[in-house]
């Protein structure tokens, strides 16, 4: 009865702390600017079950496609088991699913196959990640704590899978000596082997059980509410981030709205002034990106794929997409701290541009949409990258001195360069 | 011949009381830039060839506004785009052909909420289209028979908007041996100029991007690297050139192949 009660104040505490982390991230990406109303939904289903249930985009690289497609498929379907540990754990039963019979075994036996994939994927993870020293996996923006944070979540799993592992192969073994509220169900295949090695005394066995299984759950829980603080978030945020997507085509960069009704009225001076309030132009900080780029930033998990598709980072510069989104989640953190602490934003003399996100990184980018095209879970730094720019030159009219004149010769000729206009037919004579 | 191309203005076939079917947007770096003024000639060639009736804005086309956009200056693009737009609809253009994988990306994408409604097509479109109905059909023993060519996906072509075949498909019907470099399609790289960067000098790094491109050209050990972007013309060429392999690979246009390829 007191481990029943143990386990319902456990389990309550850890989903209530863990909506209120998750109200705190909503409102954060609320913070962002509107990106008008969602249509094409059927549209946007389809890419959701393409690019994140069916991460189509992660076979772009086979080999860590498939092995995160173990870790994936693993922590999908072993997460069934969780529904029958909770109600095992607020009823006092044991193993209540066994009715299922047949289905039951199949259940048990799938879940152990997939515990040990995840277990030799992970291993593996944690080897090219930490001794194969892939680039894009030990690149300077993943230093100390996103480093930490990517082992901790592999070290995790490794441990969460054992200790499931075990606690089959001892509750197996104990099944085999006839033990009475250990009546035999589930089949067993990885266990099974697994339970040789395990000592013979009953009480032994119950406690390497019961230790397994409360570990196995405890671990699940502290998992649950590491997340919010963890690159690890994807694994929720992946599907709305994907069912949020741009539909428009790479290319097509969306024209500023209050930009075009000053344009008009510059145009045209018969037209009315434009009424609509003024808003900053381009993105100095969090607040002035869309929601749909906050969500970006949490939804991140660091891969790299972007910044070791990105043709700057490739030669050296100091742009990398994935920093682009790592600081963006920082800031916004911060800005949410800054809300928590004060009732509402306090200015920090701190922005997104400048504190995190450098002037050279943002004029390094040539808009390949390489970075866009890579990304797994469709973020687009591009759009991050974009406003920056469009704060530096419209607000400040910092743009570097080269463009200065380009942007002057278009100006004055239509054209990038010093020609005439009257020249512009002259290839026709030639 | 070249001195004799000629190329209306849709001002003046208005004057005559006639309408195009097709308006060439020519770009700036096809009307000034002298590598990519041989590119537009030669597509005036290919439509001349085919009696498309086709004109050009001549003086009255300005910047789409593609550079001011990518830079920051979203003032400057959009009085570019409603000054064009303006010109554009006055003359009714409903067609139209670019040189230029940027000028098409902006008159395609980015026109049509500022009010210019228009069919837009890249020149490797239209090469395809026309081969398609038999109207191009390159020479059988055109020099490119057998020749190791490559091609370089300009990024607003390529991953900008999801065109991969068209020129693909043209280069395929010289009969030659398409070769893939290693980053190709969707995973091609960049050649350095795309976002204004062909206006500015790069950031510190350890590399020009047209250098780290043009190894991938010269792995593939081509003869021949096609693209169909003035700016990544320029880019290649000049990588070509710093590595000292202009003996051994041509960069060309698809249009130029085309021209070749055809005898026109």
């Amino acid at each position: 009865m007191i481990s029943q009660i143990v386990f319902a104040i456990l389990l309550v505490s850890a989903a209530y702390l863990f909506y209120l982390n998750a109200y705190k991230i909503i409102r954060n990406i609320k913070l962002g600017r509107s990106i008008g109303t969602i249509k094409n939904i059927p549209e946007r289903l389809k890419i959701m079950l393409l690019v994140a249930f069916g991460q189509q985009k992660m076979f772009k690289r086979p080999i860590s496609a498939l092995l995160h497609l173990l870790v994936y498929l693993g922590f999908v379907i072993i997460n069934i088991e969780m529904l029958e540990i909770i109600i095992d754990g607020l009823f006092g039963t044991h193993r209540i699913l066994g009715f299922l019979g047949n289905l039951y075994n199949v259940l048990i036996a799938s879940f152990e196959i997939l515990a040990i994939g995840v277990l030799v994927a992970c291993i593996l993870f944690f080897i090219r990640r930490n001794i194969l020293k892939i680039k894009r996996l030990n690149q300077a923006e993943l230093e100390h704590w996103p480093k930490t944070d990517a082992n901790l979540i592999l070290i995790a799993e490794i441990l969460l899978m054992s200790a499931f592992l075990l606690m089959n192969a001892a509750d197996y073994k104990l099944q085999s000596l006839h033990v009475t509220h250990y009546p035999p169900l589930g089949s067993f295949p990885i266990s099974a082997h697994l339970a040789t090695l395990l000592p013979e005394s009953v009480s032994t066995l119950f406690f390497i059980e019961r230790f397994c299984w409360w570990f196995h759950i405890i671990g699940v829980l502290i998992f649950l509410n590491y997340l919010p603080y963890s690159k690890h978030l994807h694994i929720i945020l992946a599907f709305p981030n994907t069912y949020f997507s741009k539909l428009t085509a790479k290319g097509k960069f969306e024209n500023v709205a209050s930009i075009t009704a000053e344009v008009k009225a510059m145009l045209n001076p018969d037209l009315p002034a434009p009424t609509t309030e003024v808003i900053r132009f381009g993105v100095k900080d969090v607040q002035d990106l869309t929601w749909k780029n906050l969500l970006d930033a949490y939804t991140c998990t660091e891969c790299g794929r972007c910044t070791a598709a990105c043709p700057a980072n490739i030669t050296g510069k100091l742009l990398s997409p994935r920093k682009i989104m790592m600081d963006t989640r920082d800031r916004l953190v911060e800005v949410g701290q800054n809300i928590d602490a004060n009732k509402e934003y306090i200015d920090d003399n701190k922005s997104l541009l400048d504190t995190y996100i450098s002037r050279e990184e943002i004029w390094a980018c040539t808009t390949c949409n390489a970075c866009v095209e890579q990304c797994p879970v469709n973020i687009n730094p591009l759009e991050i990258i974009m406003g920056l720019r469009q704060y530096v030159v419209m607000e400040e009219s910092q743009a570097p001195t080269s463009l200065n004149n380009m942007m002057s010769n278009l100006e004055n000729n239509g054209a990038p360069w010093k020609y005439a206009q009257a020249d512009r037919t002259n290839w026709t004579e030639k | 011949m070249e001195n004799t191309l000629q190329i209306p203005t849709a001002a003046e076939l208005i004057a005559k009381g006639e309408i195009p079917d097709l308006l060439f947007w020519v770009g700036c770096a096809g009307s000034y830039d002298e590598r990519a003024q041989r590119i537009t000639r030669d597509i005036c060639k290919i439509l001349h060839h085919v009696g498309i009736k086709f004109a050009i804005l001549g003086n009255e086309e300005s910047c789409t506004g593609d550079p001011a956009k990518r830079a920051g200056n979203e003032f400057l693009f959009q009085m570019q785009a409603m000054t064009n737009i303006e010109i554009l609809n006055n003359y009714e253009i409903k067609k139209i052909v670019t040189a230029c994988p940027h000028c098409f990306n902006t008159l395609k994408n980015e026109y049509p909420s500022l009010g210019g409604h228009y069919d837009v097509i890249h020149h490797t479109q239209l090469i395809q289209s026309l081969i398609d109905k038999g109207m191009l059909k390159p020479a059988d023993g055109n020099s490119f028979k057998g020749k190791r060519i490559t091609y370089h996906d300009p990024c607003y072509l390529g991953r900008g908007n999801n065109i991969y075949e068209a020129p693909r498909k043209v280069l395929e019907s010289l009969d030659a041996d398409l070769i893939e470099m290693k980053r190709c399609k969707s995973n091609g790289l960049c050649c350095g100029a795309g976002g204004a960067q062909m206006f500015k000098e790069a950031e510190n790094g350890i590399k020009e991007i047209n250098l780290e491109r043009t190894e991938d050209i010269i792995d593939t050990k081509a003869s021949i690297v096609a693209s169909s972007c003035p700016f990544c013309m320029t880019m290649l060429s000049d990588g070509i050139k710093v590595k000292e392999k202009e003996a051994e690979i041509q960069v060309l246009d698809v249009a130029e192949i085309t021209v070749k390829a055809n005898n026109l």
